[in-house]
């Protein structure tokens, strides 16, 4: 058995046909863009191929909206950087608690510098409130950055309509779509939303390239200054294979896209309800009736998610966790605390996520094989009694903080 | 994935004394759940004799909390509770053929389980009393409080000296930039401000001195620890300066004080960050150099 692999928010396999389109990029395509010669010639005609093959994933009006860059991060971070630049009279930015570190940990760093960072609570299913979102837009606002989705739970957030209200304000509105790219429609022609960011390896492209939208008109001010690559908006010369990459898997994610919200989503569906109906105190966490087709994020009770995946990793499946311990920090996931999940649960989250290369045999086997691990965790646990949880589990075990 | 030993997977997959150990005595609970670790340690204890008889857990943690918890019951069943006490928490890591370094605090909670749960059998009250901030460097597990101390104490100026003496910065250095900005707080606090870049003492070239500006600054170190010294009734004296050899004399108290070797290693440490080179200092009673030139 080849394992099997639902971790696909993390990153995902590139597709052969998309390993196929690049190959040529490497050898006998390997002119630099830029040059004036056939070599370069027909590798700048594939990079504009791509171009638009991205610009028809995102529903963008004009190709020329589509900038390559080399990753989800640096979208981010050139999307919000450019925002405060070009509008340095506005001081404020307006966040949630449960973004990306890309967007987190630039905004903290952003802090230091003197800007006012106002981050948007979530509610128990990771749900913010537009009520706070509006008494916040001010015409100190610069730039609002909100996630398309959470990569942890799936959760969408409203981003068409807040960036309706951000451009109101006069503020411009950024999203982070990585996840959401490739999963959901995104008709950006018709919406008010300035900037978007995409990463290449979250829909079977390569690592190491991502995409920022630009709608025309929205003033930018580059991150990477030098060449005239990107229309002098993105210097370094392309990552002319992982570009042809991108545009093809941009296609294929096109196509697919009615598989991923009704096939994908019916196999998620089937984990969650195989694993919830034999495991007792665990829980969906998120907004399940509001979520990416392909993600599950499930809370089991009064066990450590590293434990969890070491076992899981066993039996050969791959998902991930937002224990502290699988990340190497001391706190677990800023996601499941935002949204009030207590520590004896939070640690204990695993997300499942699928892709359209996943089977109705691999949901099977996990339906399977999960159960058996968590009654075995749970037996090492000093929270657990038997069949159930010690009576008042958290007095029961209160241990001394050490 | 960590690059956890063959040992730590046998002792998380298969592990040992795992569950309630009925009749037990003795027992530890610490950890702390909003890190996700915490340990219930369960001892049989003979009264007569002390022994352990018999040691079970239950862990509430990541795959080497497990092992660790496993590793250490078996490590102590058979022992007296003092030869248990005995056992560090590097004998656990040892035993378990080492921990990622991001790992060892599991280990530290083994052996604080094992003190809580002694002292639950003896009747005694076990407290940690370590403070806990930030963390700031995750290699080693340091956090912001202990930098800051340390930073304090030790009138610190640069990351390089804070690793030199907490570890903290010494492995991926992605916490470096966290680092400086505990060095200004707490330089800003002395009055003092961080220069990035400047040189750490140990690090910076000796600058030429001639060998009077050499013996005022070799007096000048003398100086300033001569009060110490006064106060436990001893006193310090410049004989000579040969190359990079010191010789001077301990009067008073310090002559024959069995702390004599350490002060005068305190002494030489200074005496070297003053004057940027390495030198050595060698105690000598009053006269006897010149008596020591007069009989080569």
């Amino acid at each position: 058995m080849e394992g099997i692999y639902f971790d696909n928010n993390a990153t995902t396999r590139v597709d052969e046909q998309v390993v196929e389109a690049m190959l040529p990029y490497f050898t006998e395509q390997f002119g630099n863009p830029s040059s004036m010669h056939s070599f370069g010639n027909k590798v700048g005609l594939a990079i504009k191929k791509a171009r638009m093959q991205v610009q028809e994933l995102l529903g963008a009006e004009h190709d020329s909206e589509i900038i390559f860059t080399s990753c989800g991060t640096e979208s981010d971070s050139t999307a919000i950087l450019s925002a405060l630049k070009a509008q340095p009279e506005r001081k404020e930015i307006i966040t949630t608690t449960v973004e990306h570190p890309a967007v987190l940990t630039l905004c903290a760093w952003l802090e230091k510098d003197g800007y006012k960072v106002h981050y948007l609570k979530v509610d128990g299913k990771g749900r913010i409130d537009l009520g706070e979102y509006k008494n916040l837009l001010s015409d100190q606002t610069a730039v609002v950055s909100v996630m398309w989705a959470n990569n942890e739970t799936g959760t969408f957030f409203p981003v068409v309509e807040m960036a309706e209200l951000a451009n109101a304000a006069g503020a411009m509105f950024h999203t982070d779509a990585v996840q959401a790219a490739g999963k959901v429609i995104l008709n950006l022609k018709d919406t008010k939303i300035d900037m978007l960011s995409v990463s290449g390896h979250k829909l079977h492209a390569p690592k190491g390239v991502g995409v920022l939208y630009l709608k025309r008109g929205v003033r930018f001010r580059p991150l990477l200054r030098g060449g005239h690559q990107e229309r002098g908006r993105r210097a370094g010369t392309e990552n002319t294979t992982s570009i042809v990459g991108l545009g093809k898997a941009a296609e294929m994610a096109m196509e697919a896209m009615a598989f991923e919200n009704t096939e994908v989503a019916r196999l998620r569906d089937k984990l969650e309800a195989g694993i919830l109906a034999k495991v007792p105190r665990s829980f969906v966490t998120g907004d399940p009736g509001n979520r990416l087709p392909n993600t599950s994020n499930i809370a089991f009770e009064f066990i450590e998610g590293e434990a969890i995946l070491l076992l899981l990793n066993k039996f050969g499946i791959a998902a991930s966790s937002g224990s502290a311990c699988t990340s190497g920090s001391l706190e677990p996931s800023h996601v499941m605390r935002a949204m009030g999940i207590p520590y004896t649960a939070a640690h204990g989250t695993v997300r499942f996520s699928l892709s359209r290369y996943s089977t109705e045999a691999e949901v099977d086997r996990v339906i399977a094989v999960v159960p058996e691990i968590i009654a075995q965790l749970r037996k090492l646990s000093p929270y657990w009694d038997g069949d159930g949880p010690a009576v008042e589990p958290e007095k029961a075990f209160a241990p001394t903080y050490a | 994935m960590w690059d956890y030993s063959e040992k730590v997977k046998e002792h998380f997959f298969q592990p040992r004394n795992a569950g309630v150990l009925e009749g037990a005595n003795g027992v530890g609970d610490v950890g702390s759940i909003s890190c996700g670790d915490a340990l219930r340690l369960m001892l049989k204890v003979e009264p007569e004799t002390d022994i352990i008889l018999d040691a079970h857990f239950q862990t509430f943690g990541c795959g080497s909390a497990i092992a660790s918890s496993s590793a250490l019951t078996e490590m102590i069943k058979g022992k007296t509770l003092d030869e248990a006490l005995k056992v560090s928490n590097q004998d656990i890591a040892d035993y378990l053929d080492g921990l990622p370094p991001e790992k060892m605090h599991c280990s530290v909670m083994g052996r604080e389980a094992l003190q809580a749960a002694v002292a639950n059998y003896r009747g005694e009250v076990w407290s940690d009393d370590h403070e806990e901030g930030a963390l700031v460097c995750k290699c080693f597990a340091i956090d912001a409080v202990l930098i800051e101390d340390t930073i304090r104490a030790n009138n610190l100026s640069s990351v390089q000296d804070v690793t030199n003496y907490t570890k903290a910065g010494g492995g991926c250095s992605s916490c470096h930039e966290g680092i400086e900005e505990i060095l200004v707080k707490v330089m800003a606090e002395r009055g003092d401000s961080f220069k990035p870049g400047t040189p750490s003492a140990e690090t910076a070239a000796p600058a030429a001195m001639t060998n009077l500006q050499r013996i005022k600054k070799i007096e000048a170190v003398l100086e300033s620890v001569r009060p110490q010294l006064l106060r436990d009734g001893g006193n310090i004296e410049l004989l000579d300066v040969d190359g990079k050899t010191i010789y001077v004399s301990m009067t008073g108290a310090c002559a024959g004080c069995q702390m004599e070797a350490l002060t005068l290693q305190g002494i030489q440490q200074k005496l070297m960050e003053e004057l940027k080179e390495f030198i050595k200092i060698v105690p000598t009673k009053a006269g006897a150099l010149s008596r020591a030139s007069c009989n080569p």
